[in-house]
């Protein structure tokens, strides 16, 4: 056998390898390819076609350009969800991200029965959103709800909660740090990552706790911080079960998510025109805030490795 | 070991506190946390045993003189729980199988072939993880009721055996894990690509495969919004549109609607308990909440 021809042959048999491996990714990723034009891909586009035409099911069909998007911005109620949404994102992340750091941080430490304390803490985010509306519509409850006992045993009448349209928001935020354990457990897997010899050399640097702290945890955890708060606040754009099954947007309208909104336009209503350009408007506010977030993230998100200049 | 509590504690004095103050120190912090975390699930259990005339009392009974089991079988029965039941353990069934299905085969071929494209398609998979399902909600549900899917088990089914991303971004990350020169061994014995995932991979990566099937089910299982959506009669209702249904009936009793409740909760409950290990490595490795 020459040279030439072993040559030959070790290539064939690379390049048939190659178109093996070629087809063989093809193969495994088909149900997924096929699954995402059809699924995700396909509806995406049918849906911000949608967005532009009066549409209800099957009926008719009348394309009235940025109509429904006109329309929307003069919709009192949809202008109301939308602010309600948004208060309820930027109340309830932020504090329910220094309650999962605070927990976090305690339970770091070596407590005498950690791992219950952690079960304690974490248990609530196992459980189904429709368990915990169930439960916190009884414990918020003006007459025999757990929260109003507690607040008579100090002298205070408690308001009506969930039945007062000043305070039902805040409830369903009071509610949400229920649920902070998932998170919580983020943290704590952030915080068993940072190496110790950071704090022991700013200890010797005659660093007190707060500026240990400052300047050791919280770029350290950053990164984490970052990321964390990016999901949570995709997430509480799209609340929607606490209101649905608690208040059904009320009393007064207070509670109305903007996808409590988007479903009664849809499916109550049957205006999937409508409809689909709230869920464009949703989406453009989620992308929107995720993107600055992102933007923002290399003034104040650390990662090791990277050198800053300043 | 040294992180800032621990010396929060000891602030004013250099000296290390005796091991029994710091205890009694961090417990002074955690207790009264602990306590209101875990207080709505004592009022639950409480509630739940609990006769009508008991549950208005203020200030309430802790503990009844005599706690009600029978609340539990009465509920169980007003309400259709045991279909309930059924149709919640068949629908996260059959979102396991398909997800581990469609998504270990996605995921082999993102962590192990190379193959033109890639690094644009895992950037796909990556970003239908961010996009709200509101988007797509209003199209899908026009296929599916041109489909005639509208209350059958098929749309909340069906769509999972084609993949799902964040199932793919674990076990993807799971096989990165695992060295690669075991498949180029393989490859060069004469196995094929797909042997190789079969032969060699899975059976070193049954842990990711039991943290996506665990998470999965759990997910399926607290579901609230797709079945709301596609399902109708209660006959097909799982138990999160089963327990919603309950609160709807009108004079239904606290002790009773708490009672199924707590049943409501009791399975994804049992899972963390017996599978805390997986739970929580998967919720590390991901960064996804659980």
């Amino acid at each position: 056998m020459t040279v030439h021809s072993g040559l030959s042959d070790f290539l064939k048999r690379r390049i048939t390898q190659r178109t093996e491996d070629v087809l063989t990714a093809y193969l495994c990723l088909l149900p997924w390819i096929i699954g995402f034009l059809a699924f995700t891909l396909g509806p995406l586009v049918f849906s911000l076609v949608l967005s532009f035409f009066q549409a209800d099911l099957f009926t008719r069909n009348i394309f009235v350009g940025f109509g429904n998007y006109v329309d929307l911005v003069q919709d009192p109620l949809f202008l109301k969800s939308l602010r309600i949404t948004a208060i309820y994102a930027f109340v309830s992340v932020p504090l329910g991200a220094a309650t999962a750091l605070a927990v976090a941080l305690l339970l770091n430490q070596k407590v005498v029965g950690l791992g219950v304390w952690r079960t304690v803490y974490y248990l609530p985010s196992v459980i189904s959103g429709v368990a915990v509306a169930v439960l916190w519509l009884q414990i918020f409850n003006p007459r025999m709800g757990l929260i109003n006992n507690a607040l008579k045993v100090v002298g205070i009448e408690g308001p009506s909660w969930i039945f007062d349209s000043t305070w039902a928001l805040p409830s369903l935020i009071i509610m949400s740090l229920w649920a902070v354990g998932a998170n919580m457990l983020l943290y704590l897997a952030g915080l068993q990552g940072i190496p110790t010899h950071l704090y022991e050399a700013a200890k010797i640097d005659g660093a007190n706790v707060g500026r240990r702290f400052w300047h050791v945890t919280i770029p350290m955890l950053s990164p984490t911080i970052f990321f964390n708060v990016v999901i949570s606040l995709i997430a509480a754009f799209q609340f929607f079960t606490q209101s649905f099954i608690m208040t059904n947007g009320g009393p007064n309208n207070s509670t109305l998510s903007m996808v409590l909104f988007l479903y009664r336009k849809a499916f109550q209503q049957t205006r999937f025109g409508y409809a689909s350009a709230v869920a464009w408007v949703l989406f453009a506010i989620i992308i929107c805030f995720t993107l600055l977030f992102i933007r923002s993230s290399s003034l104040w998100v650390y990662y090791a490795g990277e050198e800053r200049d300043e | 070991m040294s992180s800032f509590l621990d010396s929060a504690l000891n602030i004013n004095t250099r000296r290390v506190w005796h091991p029994v103050f710091r205890q009694v120190g961090l417990l002074v912090l955690v207790l009264p946390g602990a306590s209101l975390f875990l207080i709505p699930w004592l009022w639950m259990l409480s509630t739940a045993g609990k006769e009508t005339a008991l549950i208005w009392k203020t200030p309430p009974v802790w503990i009844p003189p005599v706690y009600h089991w029978e609340n539990f079988i009465k509920a169980w029965l007003q309400g259709d729980f045991a279909v309930y039941y059924l149709n919640t353990f068949y629908i996260s069934g059959m979102n396991v199988i398909g997800i581990l299905f469609s998504s270990v085969l996605a995921a082999y071929a993102f962590a192990r072939i190379r193959f033109p494209g890639r690094d644009i398609l895992f950037v796909v998979v990556l970003s239908t993880m961010m996009l709200p399902r509101q988007v797509t909600l209003i199209p899908l549900y026009m296929i599916f009721s041109e489909l005639g899917w509208i209350n059958t088990f098929k749309p909340l089914i069906v769509p999972l055996f084609f993949g799902d991303a964040f199932s793919i971004f674990l076990l993807r990350q799971f096989f990165l894990t695992i060295s690669r020169e075991l498949d180029d061994a393989a490859l060069i014995d004469g196995c094929r690509r797909l042997g190789v995932l079969f032969r060699i991979l899975l059976p070193l990566t049954s842990p990711a495969l039991a943290v996506v099937a665990i998470f999965n089910f759990t997910w399926a299982w607290n579901e609230f919004f797709t079945p709301l959506i596609y399902l109708d009669s209660p006959k097909l209702f799982p138990i999160t549109l089963g327990l919603h249904r309950f609160i709807g009936r009108a004079q239904i009793d606290i002790q009773f609607l708490m009672a199924m409740t707590i049943v409501s909760t009791l399975i994804p409950i049992g899972i963390f308990f017996l599978t805390q290990r997986y739970f929580i490595q998967g919720i590390v490795i991901t960064g996804i909440k659980g």
